[in-house]
């Protein structure tokens, strides 16, 4: 049977009965807390993942699908920024911008939130002041292209960045999902039935004891009365014995006595049922 | 599942593995660095039809698993595309992997690694 495989190894005593429906109440709480935790519970508490997800499940893959596309719209205008540039300019500049790239003016600073227990991380653009690798690029003509360019580019950047946040969240919200998930089923395919089955195992090993005790009380009240019985029946026949003995000896006088004692006690009654 | 503060403390650069486009104006928006010398390493690829894809892999490498100063690893999307195979199987959360369209290839979601992730997990 499953039950004598599929449960802990306890003694079956009252205790830890005891011990076996708290844990069974901790696992059920544990696994409704879980399942909740799994769709809704990190959800609600962080805008990022609030866009990133709800309980529709289109809904999020069409937050981030438009997310997808606004980076899309932006780099497009972008790239058309660039191609001003070139035109202004009047020649390529690429291999002169990757040239005098130095040191980075548009830096991230990643930092993680907690949130009901999961770490979710955020990417935060900030630039550094004071260094500019491209004071040169433009200067003989199109420079004020240029300018507007980078602007263009650094909006982009920042909406990138953005996304990169959404989508960082998302990556670990799914590995989260999978251990949550992972957990929800492993409480509620192993721990709750093995729970179950030792209480029920515990259950019948009490009850099997509780028979048995009840059996041998039984038992004991059976030898008892057999024992009792035993005696009285001695002690009629040791009774019967003496009376033999003592008719033998005075019958006559004890006999008389007895009469007088009997009629004494009738004369009593009698008159009292005439009073009352 | 919290990941220790040194997985992304001191991720603070973005990098760049696109065309020459792309490149050049992201430099402009100024997220282009230098490591100092003697290991120059840039932060930033050019690719154009004549690199090869091994050394967009290397690349890639280098970005994602040596580098541990680079927190958004941007790339193209049709190059992500000529190394489909190391894109889809990054699962990491640092950095992050995001692919954008570049000039000539407009951006097609049906193939981005992570929508697609999100997809399978709400089981579309």
């Amino acid at each position: 049977m499953s039950g004598a495989t599929n449960r802990e190894a306890v003694f079956p005593t009252r205790q830890s009965l005891g011990l076996m429906k708290s844990k069974l109440k901790g696992a059920q709480t544990g696994h409704d807390l879980l399942k909740r935790k799994n769709v809704s519970e990190v959800i609600y508490h962080y805008p990022v993942v609030q866009i990133l997800s709800s309980h529709a499940t289109t809904e999020i893959t069409r937050r981030i699908d438009e997310a997808k596309r606004k980076m899309g719209r932006v780099m497009q205008i972008a790239a058309f920024s660039l191609a001003e540039v070139t035109y202004a300019v009047g020649g390529d500049i690429g291999y002169q911008v990757q040239e005098s790239a130095k040191s980075a003016r548009f830096r991230v600073r990643t930092k993680q939130e907690n949130v009901s227990g999961v770490f979710l991380p955020a990417f935060e653009s900030y630039t550094t002041d004071g260094n500019n690798d491209f004071g040169l690029t433009g200067l003989g003509k199109g420079g004020q292209q240029v300018q507007r360019c980078r602007e263009t580019y650094a909006r982009a950047v920042e909406t990138l960045v953005e996304l990169a946040s959404l989508q960082t969240a998302f990556v670990i919200l799914d590995e989260v999902i999978k251990v949550v998930n992972r957990r929800v089923n492993a409480i509620e395919h192993v721990i709750i039935p093995r729970t179950e089955n030792t209480i029920k195992y515990i259950n019948s090993e009490l009850d099997e004891l509780d028979r048995e005790e009840f059996f041998r009380l039984k038992k004991v009240q059976n030898k008892k009365q057999r024992d009792t019985a035993a005696q009285d029946a001695e002690m009629r026949l040791k009774l019967a014995a003496a009376e033999k003995a003592e008719a033998a000896s005075g019958a006559t006088s004890s006999d008389k006595e007895n009469e007088a004692g009997t009629g004494d006690i009738l004369g009593e009654s009698e008159d009292a049922d005439v009073i009352f | 599942m919290a990941a220790p503060a040194s997985a992304y403390k001191d991720r603070q650069f973005l990098a760049v593995i696109g065309d020459e486009d792309s490149v050049t104006g992201l430099l402009l928006a100024g997220i282009g660095h230098v490591t100092p010398p003697p290991d120059s390493q840039k932060n930033f690829l050019v690719v154009d039809s004549k690199t090869e894809n091994a050394a967009i892999e290397e690349a890639f490498n280098r970005f994602t698993t040596e580098r541990k100063d680079i927190g958004i690893l941007l790339i193209n999307q049709h190059i992500a595309e000529r190394i489909r195979h190391r894109v889809d199987t990054y699962t990491a959360a640092f950095p992050a992997l995001l692919e954008i369209p570049s000039k000539d290839h407009p951006y097609d979601p049906e193939r981005d690694s992570v929508l697609r992730r999100v997809r399978r997990l709400f089981g579309e």
